[in-house]
């Protein structure tokens, strides 16, 4: 053993050890990427710190990431807390953080409430057509969903499916329309004027029209979808649509001159031309637009629930402020931070689609 | 032996009788307002009435009359907990058009009128007290005639709110500020604000939302169910100054209504949905009102009235609070059952079509045989009668119970029993209407 030259066993040591560092940090810089898509930037530098990155450097980064938002978050808190007794409302005072996290545990506990009464409802239902059964009356058996208000899970679920669905109607009409006002000058002089009128309208203004028309078309009510959803959806569409026809406009009609020259010569057809060429082109800013427009969704949503009666978040705070019970207000504030933290996660989401789809990095 | 004993007791305990009626629709979906008053729905559904009856029902919140009437007629809501004017209207083609009939009443009394406390103190110099200085009670509405004067002579408007234009509280409202001389002016087939000659401006206000719009000071007053009076005094903004049992003694307030057309294609399923109903209503007034405290703890989940327990328990329990502090017994404040609160009376229609009559939402006259059909065409204790005899029959409810009119219209109210004294008999409505004094006579044209 000691006859090899122990300068050299430390020296490949080191190297080895070198090329591990270097290989975590690249690996490190890789989930980097990911981390700043999913909201979470902070871990980088803990991980580099784990790793045996200098400690001075990413120490101040973690105060940045980290130390600062959760500082600025207690802060808040804590003036909220503060703040909030001293104003006093016919409903009592404004609840501070520990009334609405105490709702979040009664909302919790209600909603398990209501799945043992679902349970208990279908029991019965089950000793109802036994009896039906052994006193021979097979024919008599029915068996019915439950029909319980619904939990505030099932409200969020609405809402989130809601708004989905009008997104996805919007985007399948602003897309197409995007492109060809795009690629075309004089479609793109035809739609703008009716786009700049349109886009300021408020979800308030289109609700009752869209709830005179969807009665009026859809009479029977027995299709897939009940009225009141079709009807915050369709506005949900509505309102908006127009970031991303404007994005994706945009995004088509400023593609590279000479990509469009290169389409030219190679004779490409229209078709190839718009999936080979123009939306790889245009994918970043009809992203942006997309982003864009399911925020817009969501918070034309809660608006449009409210009015529509649609069960949901609206819905929700709707009836908790004709409740005007002492719980109410504590109640809406669960359904404010609700709001807020699903559209954060919806952007989010969107965010990651973006940087799935899209080649270039920093849009 | 022990042991199939035991399993008999339980098969026993759970074994449904047959059903009372072969229905045929079985998922229904029911309107209400946030009030009190809703509460033999909510009791069906969480007493499993309407389950023993094979019924599944949604019960689903409205956010006004008017949203629930256009619901119903249009067939989103197969039924719905309705103001008893509405039926009424629907049928005879004013507002809202809509053969709506009724085989169930929701209950008696149960409303207030409550007025701001600005307005309470300017009244108080005209209210009598008793030896211990405790204002008494009903207070007539000419106390309120003062300051509406006052108010009159600096130019403001005095508002005040009440829920719907058919509405009970629309026509308690006027009646009581008539009976204290306050004319609370007409309607038109021109003009529907009813505001014709008013010394006080009525105007439409949802019930749960009174008690904002009173703090915003947008209305002076406010005739509204509970607990929305209630409330007011529990956040300090209002004062009520009477019940409507002060006003009429045992006054028909809510129904239960569905569309003709929903009866005709659905007669079983009427007749259990009034069965489970009638079991409600008797089960929230059993031994002298022992089920109220449980009525109270369901009628405050969120998804029924919502309100504090504190709050709608104040007036279910017998009790209503005046003044912060003056807590005075109502006993009879909501009836649903005794004193034949669940029977369709005939009067109790036409009581409601002389008000309409009496303050010119019927523009024009009609003779007694016009009242008496238009009520028959609405109410219908036929169906309410069908349904209370199988609840004998099967034991459930003991005949002693019930007492049917044969001719289905409630012996006259004595003058003691109103505020103004001016007895009711629902078989000459148009002698009714010529001994009220403010509004139209019998055969009176509103002319501007």
């Amino acid at each position: 053993m000691t006859a090899i030259d122990p300068t050299a066993t430390s020296a490949t040591e080191a190297k080895a050890r070198d090329d591990r560092r270097a290989k975590r940090f690249a690996r490190i810089a890789k989930l980097d990427g990911w981390f700043k898509v999913l909201g979470l930037p902070w871990l980088t530098p803990i991980l580099r710190l784990v790793a045996g990155d200098t400690p001075r450097a990413q120490l101040k980064s973690i105060w940045q990431l980290l130390g600062v938002p959760v500082l600025a978050i207690v802060l808040f808190l804590g003036a909220w807390g503060a703040l909030a007794p001293m104003v006093q409302t016919s409903l009592g005072a404004i609840p501070g953080p520990a009334q609405v996290w105490e709702q979040v545990g009664v909302l919790h506990q209600d909603a398990l409430t209501e799945q043992q009464k679902e349970v208990e409802f279908y029991a019965r239902q089950a000793n109802r057509n036994a009896q039906l059964v052994a006193d021979g009356k097979a024919d008599k058996v029915k068996t019915r969903a439950y029909t319980g208000k619904p939990t505030y899970y099932q409200q969020i679920w609405t809402s989130i499916k809601t708004v989905f669905f009008g997104f996805l109607v919007g985007t399948a009409v602003a897309v197409p329309l995007g492109i060809v006002s795009g690629l075309s000058p004089t479609a793109n002089a035809a739609i703008n004027p009716l786009v700049q009128v349109f886009k300021p309208v408020s979800p308030l203004a289109w609700l009752p029209i869209v709830t005179m028309i969807v009665s009026a078309a859809y009479a029977t009510g027995d299709g897939m979808f009940s009225k009141s959803f079709l009807i915050s959806a369709i506005t949900v569409t509505l309102c908006s649509l127009w970031p991303t026809l404007i994005n994706t406009a945009l995004g088509v009609a400023s593609i590279d001159k000479d990509l469009v020259n290169v389409s030219k010569v190679l004779k490409l057809g229209p078709w190839t031309k718009i999936t080979r060429l123009v939306l790889p082109s245009a994918l970043p800013l009809i992203f942006t637009g997309l982003r864009l427009s399911l925020g817009v969704g969501w918070m034309v949503l809660i608006a449009a629930e409210m009015l529509a009666q649609n069960p949901g978040l609206g819905k929700f705070v709707w009836d908790e402020f004709q409740n005007g019970s002492s719980q109410s207000l504590a109640r809406i504030m669960v359904a404010v931070f609700t709001i807020g933290i699903i559209g954060f996660l919806l952007d989010r989401v969107m965010f990651a689609l973006q940087s799935l789809f899209t080649f270039s990095n920093n849009r | 032996m022990k042991r199939i004993a035991a399993l008999l007791a339980t098969t026993a305990f759970f074994a449904t009788p047959a059903l009372a009626f072969d229905v045929e629709k079985d998922e229904l979906t029911l309107g209400f307002i946030k009030l009190t008053d809703m509460a033999p729905l909510a009791i069906a559904k969480e007493k499993h009435f309407f389950e023993d009856e094979g019924l599944y029902v949604t019960l689903e919140a409205q956010s006004n009359w008017k949203v629930l009437l256009d619901r119903v007629i249009a067939g989103e809501l197969d039924g719905a907990h309705m103001l008893a004017g509405q039926p009424i209207a629907a049928t005879i083609g004013y507002g809202t058009k809509g053969h709506v009939i009724t085989p169930f009443s929701m209950d008696l009394n149960g409303n207030g009128i409550t007025v701001s406390n600005e307005v309470f103190e300017m009244m108080k110099p005209y209210l009598e007290t008793d030896a211990d200085g405790k204002i008494k009670h009903p207070i007539s509405a000419a106390a309120l005639k003062p300051v509406i004067e006052k108010f009159k002579a600096e130019g403001k408007p005095f508002n005040m709110g009440m829920v719907f234009p058919v509405s009970t509280h629309n026509y308690e409202l006027r009646y009581w500020l008539a009976a204290g001389g306050i004319n609370p002016g007409l309607y038109a087939p021109d003009d529907v604000s009813g505001q014709i000659g008013a010394d006080a401006l009525l105007s439409v206000t949802p019930p749960p939302q009174m008690p904002a719009t009173l703090e915003a000071g947008t209305i002076y007053g406010y005739c509204v169910g509970e607990p929305w009076n209630q409330a007011a005094v529990f956040k300090g903004i209002g004062v009520p100054v009477i019940t409507d049992y002060e006003i009429w003694k045992n006054n028909p307030e809510k129904v239960f209504g569905i569309t003709e057309e929903f009866a005709e294609a659905n007669p079983n399923t009427t007749l259990a949905l009034t069965r489970a109903l009638i079991r409600a209503a008797q089960w929230l007034d059993a031994d002298n009102n022992a089920n109220r405290a449980e009525a109270v703890e369901i009628l405050s989940r969120p998804e029924y009235v919502g309100a504090d327990a504190a709050v709608i328990a104040n007036s279910m329990t017998g009790t209503f609070e005046y003044e912060k502090g003056d807590k005075r017994d109502v006993p009879d404040f909501n009836v649903f059952f005794r004193y034949n609160a669940t029977f369709p009376y005939y009067s109790d229609a036409v009581w409601y079509l002389t008000q309409m009559r009496r303050w010119g939402q019927i523009a024009e006259g009609h003779d007694d045989a016009w009242y008496d059909a238009a009520a028959k065409s609405v109410y219908k204790p036929e169906i309410y009668k069908v349904a209370a005899q199988s609840l004998i029959d099967d034991g459930t409810i003991p005949a002693s119970e019930f007492d049917f009119d044969e001719d289905g219209y409630r012996a006259p109210t004595p003058a003691a029993d109103i505020i103004d004294g001016v007895p009711y008999d629902g078989k000459t409505p148009n002698a009714y209407l010529d001994s009220l004094t403010i509004g139209l006579k019998a055969d009176e044209i509103v002319t501007k």
